[in-house]
């Protein structure tokens, strides 16, 4: 029997990323339904349709919404399209209906209306990029601090961003800021940490969320961590975000000593900005990741024992390590397959030095870019949370699935050595993304095996045990499926570059 | 002592205003976090770049501000009432008339009958024929209203002999004018121009104009600020419920009518008419409303709509920072209830001047102050209650004297933003009548209508071409 497909666009009717990549899951999951995709037609998702087979209309537009079923009878597709309406009707009742009853007033339209209807102190922005400086100056304008953790905003709108937000005296964290702490309150992606007297600045989300996660596992709690958006230690930003955090840390009674997470700053910025730090009386420990610098692991340790308190050793599950060491080198190529950038980042500048050059669709160096295709037979890792991969579509802490492929791929290549993953628990990631994880990396060893090689997996794991997903039970979860997981993940890194060249170090 | 960094971020219990995804606001309302979500929508389409730029102007929030405070103190007393020739200089010849400039090979057809009407009147021609030749081959001019500080209502055409209320805001140094109401049905503002129709305008001129001035002149000047307040509180919305405004304006002009030098009959009937004409308000509603955007006008760097108006075949709205440009498409015809067998396919697009209303803050801004309006342009009340709320998000703030006493006397939307039109895609709701499509027919029906779009993002692109480098 053949399947029947039916593709829809409807214009005029926008939802985000998230919400309909869980429509199109609750809709795949239909009975009769063999795939589904429901989504803005981004040059990106119409990619990712056109892949799974579907015909997408002509004149499809970003702000226009797709509808792609593929069912196995007309039945189905007419229970994915119930599916589909019934699961759209219920995000239209969600937190934009607003206006049922006699005269309710209706749901804010506008970001700047809703800090004022909810006396809001701070703003969350998450909008597709090319909207976001509109909404952070409305925010700016009602006089309250804002995260922005959309991305693709350009460095002179950050840098006039900033400086309207100095000028009314509040604080903007982004942009690309993943995660935030305030007052025990987790924004974007943040884990559940004890409270404490560390303050943390941090030009770097999943950086910051694993240096947090460490410090947790030390018995060290935190007081608020601040973003600052990537490049705001470059030259042309020159820290405009880091010194207001550091000025608002040096007055909170709660804040004793500080870290900064950053990428290498600009000489002449770090060396003004800790003369700013000193100049509030502030202890600051750098957590710099960069080509010649200590990974975060190790910083994290130095900021330990210059506090005077015991370094513990890193949470670690191996399976099956010894016996592979000590059956010499896997030989291939590392594949690490990530979503947190800086946790990328950390991976290849500890990679490189052992393996040389290693491709990447965020690479160290120009000449080791990956194509559009993102294929090399030599040592890749790709970062699936960078602009380029999530326009249009949540990000892979949030929706797997692009990677999730990559993974079923990597295991039929026999190119592929090791591979190496993260995993980043916490609020505002997948509910429970070891469960499907562990899925995909059980169906890829298996199918290494069935072409007889031998495929290690390594998980560089960023959570806590309060996290609402349990690193504990995500642990066990992955352990099961065949796969070491360590809680640093320089040490991953090192443990897959063991994996791979048989050295150890 | 200063005040902690960050407005005390650091120090406060979060509450966090989220825009995008809505996971990320459930996330924190699983920590127990107040949140309140935008329900955000992407701009109209192509306008991102645009707006950011706008948004970004140093000048603009202090420049909205400055208009919204003027358009809301802004004073309107009716001082006059005068020929539109001796307080206009209107010249014989000229014709005003409503909505952005246009010219008689487009002009719709109540606007051609109240032109040909207007000939009429003004002796210019014989015969209807005689008088659309010469419109036709262009021997007269056309001028919006607008141009001159005046409002006309439907086609809002004026001749000089019309006489005209005279309003004044004190506090701007500002004056504007509205010809006299005629009444409804076949008047020659819905295109009309039979013979019954042009000997009430003789009489107009001849009988009503002088009585009103004299009783201006005798008990004025009248505040009309004052009843638009009172109104709102008493069913009407100013733009097509005008009863209690109208009764009101009687009761003060009556005492100066009834002791004016004239004939009893004359007295009589000039009370008559207007107690019968239940939009004898609406004429000087319009101009009051006019001096309220006017004072808001021509500030370097606002966002706020000082004018829309409509000339039956396009819309236009200026905006306060790029001065007198107008920004058009074409009108919408309005969705509402028609008179007797009158139906859709009869109606003209969208008309008249009166849009002023909304621009103020009144109107269909003010619609849940006026439920009983449902019966007359359609909908129904929740309807009626949601419009004005609707309008608070693409309004710079309230008025401080126009209330809703439904909304716990708040006060309406008033200013609108063309940054927020843009950002959210909601168009400003206008309540206005229907003029018949053939000229001659007249009011065909009441309705809601909006602008068509592309007026909004047309003004935005001058406004960020308008800003300084």
């Amino acid at each position: 029997m053949d399947d029947v497909t039916a593709v829809y666009l409807r214009s005029g009717a926008y939802y985000d990323s998230v919400s309909l990549m869980q429509v199109s899951r609750t809709v795949a999951d239909t009975a009769g339904v063999l795939a589904a995709q429901v989504a803005m037609a981004t040059e990106l998702n119409i990619e990712v349709l056109t892949t799974m087979g579907f015909a997408i209309p002509e004149g499809a537009a970003a702000n226009d919404l797709v509808i792609a079923l593929r069912a196995a009878s007309v039945e189905g597709l007419a229970a994915g399209e119930a599916a589909v309406e019934l699961a759209l009707a219920e995000l239209r009742s969600g937190p934009r209906a607003g206006s049922g009853g006699f005269g309710s007033a209706p749901a804010p339209r506008t970001l700047g209306a809703a800090v004022k209807r909810g006396e809001a102190t701070m703003a969350l922005i998450s909008v597709p990029g090319q909207h976001a400086v509109t909404e952070t100056l409305d925010a700016i304008e009602a006089g309250v601090s804002v995260m922005l953790f959309s991305d693709n905003v350009s460095l002179e709108d950050e840098i006039r961003l900033k400086d309207t937000a100095a000028a009314a005296g509040v604080l903007v964290m982004g942009p690309d800021c993943g995660t935030a702490l305030v007052g025990g309150v987790a924004l974007g992606f943040a884990n559940v940490v004890s409270a404490g007297e560390v303050g943390m600045v941090a030009a770097s989300g999943t950086g910051a969320q694993q240096v947090m996660c460490l410090l947790d596992a030390a018995g060290v709690g935190i007081s608020h961590c601040l973003g600052t958006g990537g490049r705001d230690l470059s030259a042309a930003v020159g820290g405009r975000s880091t010194r207001a955090a550091l000025a608002a840390l040096a007055d909170d009674p709660n804040t004793g000593r500080i870290i900064v997470v950053s990428k290498p700053p600009d000489d002449a910025v770090l060396e003004e900005v800790t003369a700013y730090a000193a100049g509030l009386g502030l202890d600051v420990t750098w957590a710099i990741l960069g080509p010649g610098r200590q990974d975060l692991t190790a910083a994290v340790e130095d900021f330990l024992r210059h506090s005077g308190i015991h370094v513990p050793t890193w949470p670690a599950v191996l399976v099956d390590v010894p016996g592979r060491l000590a059956a010499g080198a896997e030989g291939g190529g590392l594949r690490g397959l990530f979503c947190g950038g800086t946790l990328a980042d950390e991976a290849m500048l500890i990679a490189q030095e052992r393996l040389g050059a290693i491709y990447s669709n965020i690479p160290l160096r120009a000449d080791w870019a990956l194509g559009p295709e993102l294929r090399s037979a030599g040592h890749v890792v790709i970062d699936f949370g960078d602009d380029g991969l999530t326009q249009g579509r949540a990000h892979p802490m949030i929706d797997p699935s692009l990677r999730l492929e990559r993974i079923a791929a990597e295991a039929a290549d026999p190119t592929c050595g090791v591979l190496l993953l993260d995993l980043v628990l916490g609020h505002g990631a997948h509910p429970d993304p070891a469960a499907e994880l562990a899925e995909a990396i059980g169906s890829a060893r298996a199918r290494a095996a069935g072409d007889g090689r031998s495929l290690p997996v390594v998980v560089s794991l960023t959570g806590t045990d309060r996290d609402p997903q349990d690193a504990a039970r995500s642990t066990q979860l992955l352990a099961a499926a065949g796969a070491s997981v360590l809680r640093s993940n320089a040490e991953a890194t090192r443990l897959a570059l063991d994996l791979l060249t048989g050295v150890t170090p | 002592m200063t005040s902690p960094p960050l407005q005390g971020l650091l120090h406060t219990e979060p509450v966090v205003a989220t825009a995008g995804v809505s996971l990320f606001a459930e996330a924190l309302r699983d920590q127990a976090v107040a949140v309140a979500e935008t329900d955000w929508m992407p701009p109209m389409a192509g306008t991102e770049a645009e707006l950011a730029r706008v948004m970004a102007d140093p000048r603009r929030a202090a420049a909205n501000a400055l208009a919204h405070a003027r358009m809301v103190a802004a004073e309107a007393s009716l001082v006059d009432v005068r020929p539109a020739a001796q307080c206009l200089g209107l010249e014989r010849g000229t014709f005003l008339h409503a909505g952005p400039p246009i010219e008689w090979a487009r002009a719709s057809g109540p606007m051609r009958g109240a032109l040909i009407g207007a000939a009429l009147f003004e002796g210019l021609a014989d015969t209807p024929q005689e008088a659309e030749r010469q419109l036709e081959r262009g021997a007269f001019d056309l001028e919006p209203c607008h141009h001159r500080d005046a409002v006309g209502p439907m086609a809002g055409v004026v001749s000089p002999s019309m006489w005209m209320y005279e309003l004044r805001d004190e506090v701007h140094d500002n004056t504007s004018w509205c010809s006299l109401n005629e009444g409804l049905g076949k008047v020659l503002r819905y295109g009309a121009y039979g013979p019954e129709v042009i000997e009430r305008l003789h009489w107009m001129t001849r009988v009503l104009g002088p009585l009103v001035q004299q009783s201006v002149r005798a008990t004025g000047p009248v505040d009309i600020k004052g009843i638009i307040a009172q109104m709102l509180q008493m069913g009407d919305e100013g733009h097509n419920r005008n009863r209690a405004g109208s009764l009101m304006l009687l009761r003060e002009l009556l005492p100066g009518l009834i002791t004016a030098q004239a004939p009893a009959s004359d007295i009589a009937e000039a009370v008559r008419f207007s107690g019968a004409n239940e939009h004898f308000f609406l004429n000087v509603g319009m101009p009051a409303c006019k001096l309220a955007t006017l004072a808001a006008h021509g500030i370097p760097g606002s966002t706020i709509v000082t004018t829309m108006a409509r000339n039956g075949t396009d819309f236009g709205i200026r905006v306060s920072g790029t001065g007198d440009a107008w920004f058009t498409g074409p009108a919408n015809t309005p969705q509402g209830l028609f008179l007797g067998d009158y139906g859709p396919e009869d109606a003209n697009p969208d008309i008249g001047d009166s849009a002023i209303t909304e621009t103020g803050g009144i109107g269909g801004f003010a619609m849940a102050a006026a439920p009983a309006i449902v019966k007359f342009v359609g909908g129904d009340v929740p309807f009626a209650l949601e419009a004005t709320q609707r309008m608070y998000a693409i309004t710079q703030g309230e008025h401080t004297a126009y209330t809703v006493p439904i909304l716990e006397f708040r006060g309406t939307p008033t200013g609108i933003d063309v940054t927020k039109v843009v950002r959210t895609g909601i168009l400003p709701q206008i309540n206005t009548g229907m003029a018949g499509a053939v000229a001659g027919t007249g009011q065909v029906g009441a309705g809601l209508v909006t602008p068509p779009q592309e007026c909004f993002p047309a003004a935005l692109t001058a406004l960020a071409v308008a800003l300084p480098d």
